[in-house]
């Protein structure tokens, strides 16, 4: 019983951190798949007297997608006050170019910054509109969102990392004792912290484990998934293989990491 | 005679300031009996702690199996506490361990292979009377069982030195002679040097010994 429960309290301080993780890791791809479908929404419109070819602007800025021509046709139509068709044809001609540019990803205030200033250069260009006060809404909305997960992440860290260190002053307690006796009949250093290692790899194998079950179980929820959907995006959630090892590998670091100021803390009893 | 100990003005201390043993001269030959005596305080426990190099000698030359304990490297002090078996009077047994674990403690310390580790562990289990409770944890174990389980622990590597600090001090009458007995087997059969240090000398001791009494920081030999 004594042993569950000396296991439980790292295993449970690791399974924080491991949550905290992975929670963040979601969010950050919810806001990627957000950031795409803003992107795949968001266009600029650019007013030019000469045509734009995709490959010219391509070439002055990789974050564009692909360029389309807007008819002028609705324009002209506003107009239209009994004009004749060889007017409207003139008109036409005569009219500048309007051109929706799609982008390959939602852009920071930036790097829309320096997108129009390098349209802006092209020969031809006269005008271009980014709407860049929604844009900018949009996106700073993203930003504080991002950051409240993030800092709520990094204090939950703090916290664990905190327990953390209250369980490894038990620890070193607890394991002294064992590693005094076992210097006292001249066991190496890497003898007498064996145990201990191999306690903390054991521990950080089963709050990995749990913590699998647990997104599993998180990732097929369909609450969970209906959230995603009303908000249009599709997010891995928790990938069985690579989000498992990421969190595995975490959990080991932490563990290992723990032991050894354990080892390098014990001091033989005089 | 081979000699296990030797120290020549050896002084010991904890801090800077105060000098528990002060530069004592003796040696300890192999396969002797040895009482260090003493009132409370007067430095036995530090003389004890010296010999498995726990306390690094302040002044002076400390050589145990000849190895010098004077800045000796982890490395050589592990080498020595192989050939070394330790008794505590509070046991130190490792309570998370079996009975059986426990004793096997020195032999996978040495690297001895598992079947000559299970055989020495059956055959001191029997030796101290408790082949019965061989799965059983110390503190499910009385305080004479538990001396007896950190004898065979002490033994079980044929060590050339046990030291033991007061064996029996926390025994009844019954423990502290089976305590003795196996004390005294050890240095009459199997010829390992044997230093105890204890308040009193044991009556029924029916081996010669030799007996050095600490006071004052000095070592005086009695007999």
């Amino acid at each position: 019983m004594q042993s569950i429960k000396n296991h439980l309290s790292l295993v449970v301080a690791l399974l924080s951190i491991l949550f905290s993780i992975q929670i963040f890791t979601i969010v950050d791809r919810s806001i990627e798949a957000y950031k795409e479908k803003l992107a795949m929404n968001y266009s600029m419109v650019v007013v030019s007297q000469k045509n734009l070819k995709t490959k010219e602007l391509r070439k002055q800025h990789k974050l564009i997608s692909y360029l389309e021509k807007l008819s002028p046709d609705s324009i002209i139509k506003k107009l239209d006050t009994g004009m004749s068709a060889k007017n409207i044809d003139f008109l036409k001609l005569t009219l500048p170019k309007f051109y929706k540019i799609k982008l390959t990803h939602f852009p920071t205030p930036s790097e829309l910054e320096k997108l129009k200033k390098s349209i802006l250069q092209i020969k031809g260009v006269k005008k271009i509109e980014s709407f860049e006060t929604t844009h900018n809404t949009t996106y700073k909305l993203l930003l504080l969102f991002k950051t409240v997960i993030s800092t709520f992440s990094f204090a939950m860290i703090v916290v664990t990392v905190l327990l953390i260190f209250k369980e490894l002053r038990i620890w070193q307690f607890k394991h002294n004792e064992r590693m005094n006796i076992m210097g006292l009949f001249g066991a190496p250093v890497w003898l007498r912290s064996a145990v201990l290692f191999r306690l903390s790899i054991v521990d950080a194998f089963i709050a990995s484990i749990l913590g699998f079950v647990m997104f599993s179980i998180i990732s097929s929820n369909k609450w969970v998934l209906d959230q995603f959907k009303t908000i249009g995006i599709e997010v891995v959630i928790f990938d069985p293989i690579f989000d498992f090892l990421f969190l595995l590998v975490i959990a080991v670091i932490v563990s290992i990491l723990l032991a050894t100021f354990i080892v390098l803390g014990h001091k033989e009893e005089v | 005679m081979d000699k296990v100990i030797v120290a020549e003005n050896l002084s010991l201390a904890y801090s800077s300031d105060e000098t528990i043993i002060k530069k004592v001269n003796f040696s300890i030959n192999s396969g002797e009996f040895v009482f260090v005596t003493g009132a409370s305080g007067s430095g036995k426990s530090t003389l004890l702690k010296s010999l498995y190099g726990a306390l690094k000698p302040k002044e002076g030359s400390l050589v145990v199996g000849g190895v010098e304990l004077k800045g000796v490297s982890s490395k050589k002090l592990n080498f020595l506490r192989k050939h070394i078996g330790i008794v505590f009077q509070d046991y130190k047994l490792v309570k998370e361990w079996t009975i059986e674990k426990n004793i096997m403690l020195p032999l996978i310390i040495s690297g001895y292979d598992k079947t000559v580790t299970q055989n020495q562990v059956d055959s001191l289990l029997k030796h101290v009377r408790l082949k019965h409770q061989a799965g059983k944890y110390p503190l499910e174990l009385s305080g004479g069982e538990q001396q007896r389980v950190a004898m065979a622990r002490a033994l079980a590597h044929n060590p050339i030195l046990i030291l033991a600090d007061e064996p029996t001090g926390n025994l009844d009458e019954y423990s502290s002679q089976l305590i003795w007995n196996l004390l005294e087997g050890a240095n009459q059969q199997l010829k390992t040097t044997v230093i105890v240090v204890t308040h009193h000398i044991p009556e029924t001791m029916t081996i010669d010994y030799k007996h050095f009494h600490i006071e004052y920081g000095e070592i005086h030999a009695v007999n």
